[in-house]
């Protein structure tokens, strides 16, 4: 067996080493405050579709243990430090989501995570698509809106299409099986018709206001009330995700029971809120955007690779 | 028969689909940032032979199918079904029906060992070996020391198969044929 060895070449891991170091010169040519927040929290995502790895904490000697959670990612420390005026701030670090598992997915990897102040989502799009242009020479992403990529491609109208028609493409398109609720359907048709299209540098943005995890809801960007949320898609594969972020405490707190709800609904753990992040709301988050971005898969496309063990040293299967 | 879960979806995995045995090929996990996680499935119906693409949530079970491949010796045909016997030495025997052997039909030869696909017990499929030998029964007349390739001429072998071969080929030559591409490969 050879299962000691490294999946990823020592030369893609040279490259890798490489990036890391543009990310690094990239903000610090910007002024950007580098920070690191705990992997280990008290406080859970309260996103349904996240699954944090557990631990407990046990004190040496004896006493009461008690639980701690990976981070999925550092948004809500980082958020945190923006209420306490750390002004912008980025962060990389690797983060954890515990039954994630193929061939663009590994349990653990490596997040890039960036906040500034005064920025909205489209002026950190922009700055977004600097950074991955800066590391891999390609062309300026193209940006389009949630609802006007559906029409180039797969509905007219997404806004006025029921969920029994997004349903009947679902099973008609892509051979789906089951039942899901409308936003469930969306990112069916999405991640199954839409994303593999998505072969040139394109930021969706104008995302349904359901989906805004985080987001604001803005007017300005659609016909409709839509998530303040983009995402960047390279290669037919999601690349990054961020916000104008959401810094009403009342929304914020709102959010977290829709979610807690969504939880019990789905059969999913109820694990607790970080109530420490509403607090800092309350004290005032000042307006800014932030995005989250994959650099595994960040470097799979600088090196050109399909599979994400080709850019990792060891991933989960011989970690 | 067992359930099996989504992230138990391995390429050879035999399950229920619609009602038909299918074996899974390729399994993918795809799972927005934001979102529910799906695993989006290829499979193959083991009744038709058909390959679809299936996704489902994942997590998502299905039941497993009861489908076992032996390795068997055709005996005879009785007109309906098509007679097979087992290899392990308890002389069991099957009898696949027209839809089963229909992949296979072109090259039955007694005595030479198939693959025999059951479900529930019987035979749903039959699988010719990669490569079988037959004798020529009928082929316009041999060109006689043309063996430098160049042309070709279809020849009717025992199983009634037809298939190109060199002008060379006269009737009552034994040939080995590829079963997968039809194809002659040469002189047995």
């Amino acid at each position: 067996m050879h299962d000691w060895q490294p999946t990823a070449s020592i030369e893609s891991l040279r490259r890798r080493a490489g990036i890391i170091n543009q990310i690094r010169h990239f903000f610090a040519e910007r002024d950007v405050l580098e920070v690191e927040t705990p992997a280990l929290s008290a406080a859970a995502v309260s996103d349904p579709h996240l699954f944090p790895f557990t631990t407990d904490f046990i004190p040496e000697g004896g006493g009461a243990s008690h639980p701690l959670y990976l981070h999925t990612s550092p948004e809500y420390p980082m958020k945190r430090l923006l209420a306490a005026g750390s002004g912008p701030i980025w962060q990389l670090c690797k983060v954890y989501r515990n039954g994630e598992s193929g061939s663009r997915h590994n349990p653990e990897f490596t997040m890039l995570e960036w906040y500034r102040t005064g920025f909205d989502h489209h002026s950190l799009m922009e700055e977004v698509d600097q950074l991955v242009r800066s590391v891999l020479g390609c062309a300026p992403a193209r940006r389009v809106t949630y609802a006007d990529l559906f029409s180039d491609l797969l509905v007219t109208d997404i806004h006025s299409c029921d969920t029994p028609e997004l349903a009947r493409l679902g099973r008609e398109r892509c051979g789906f099986v089951g039942e899901l609720d409308r936003d469930g359907w969306l990112n069916l048709l999405f991640s199954h018709l839409i994303e593999p299209q998505l072969i040139e540098p394109t930021m969706v943005y104008a995302f349904p206001a359901s989906q805004a995890a985080l987001a604001k809801i803005v007017d300005s960007d659609d016909r409709l009330p839509s998530a303040a949320r983009f995402e960047l898609f390279i290669n037919g594969m999601e690349l990054a995700n961020g916000y104008f972020e959401l810094t009403d405490a009342l929304e914020q707190a709102r959010r977290f029971e829709a979610d807690q709800k969504l939880r019990k609904a789905l059969d999913r753990p109820v694990l607790p809120v970080d109530e420490r992040l509403v607090q800092a709301l309350q004290s005032g988050l000042p307006e800014c955007a932030g995005v989250a971005l994959g650099v595994d898969r960040l470097v799979m496309l600088a090196v050109g690779v399909n599979s994400i063990d080709e850019v990792i040293a060891f991933p989960a299967s011989r970690a | 028969m067992a359930n099996y879960s989504t992230n138990e979806f391995k390429p050879g995995l035999k399950v229920m689909l619609d009602g038909d045995p299918c074996a899974i090929l390729e399994n993918e996990f795809v799972k927005p940032g934001k979102g529910q996680a799906f695993n989006r499935v290829k499979v193959r119906n083991l009744k038709n032979g058909r390959v679809n693409e299936r996704t489902f949530k994942s997590g998502e079970s299905l039941e497993g199918a009861d489908v076992m491949d032996r390795e068997m010796e055709y005996l005879y045909s009785d007109g309906e079904f098509w007679h097979f016997m087992a290899t392990d030495g308890s002389f069991e025997q099957v009898g696949a029906d027209e839809k089963a052997v229909s992949d296979a039909k072109n090259w039955l030869k007694e005595q030479v060992i198939y693959q025999v696909t059951l479900y529930n017990g019987a035979p749903i499929i039959v699988t010719p070996p990669n490569f079988v030998e037959l004798e020529v029964v009928e082929t316009d007349p041999g060109v006689r020391g043309d063996t430098s390739g160049g042309g070709t001429k279809p020849a009717k072998l025992m199983t009634g198969a037809v298939v190109k071969v060199p002008l060379f080929i006269n009737i009552g030559d034994v040939l080995k044929v590829d079963t997968r591409t039809s194809d002659y490969v040469g002189r047995a």
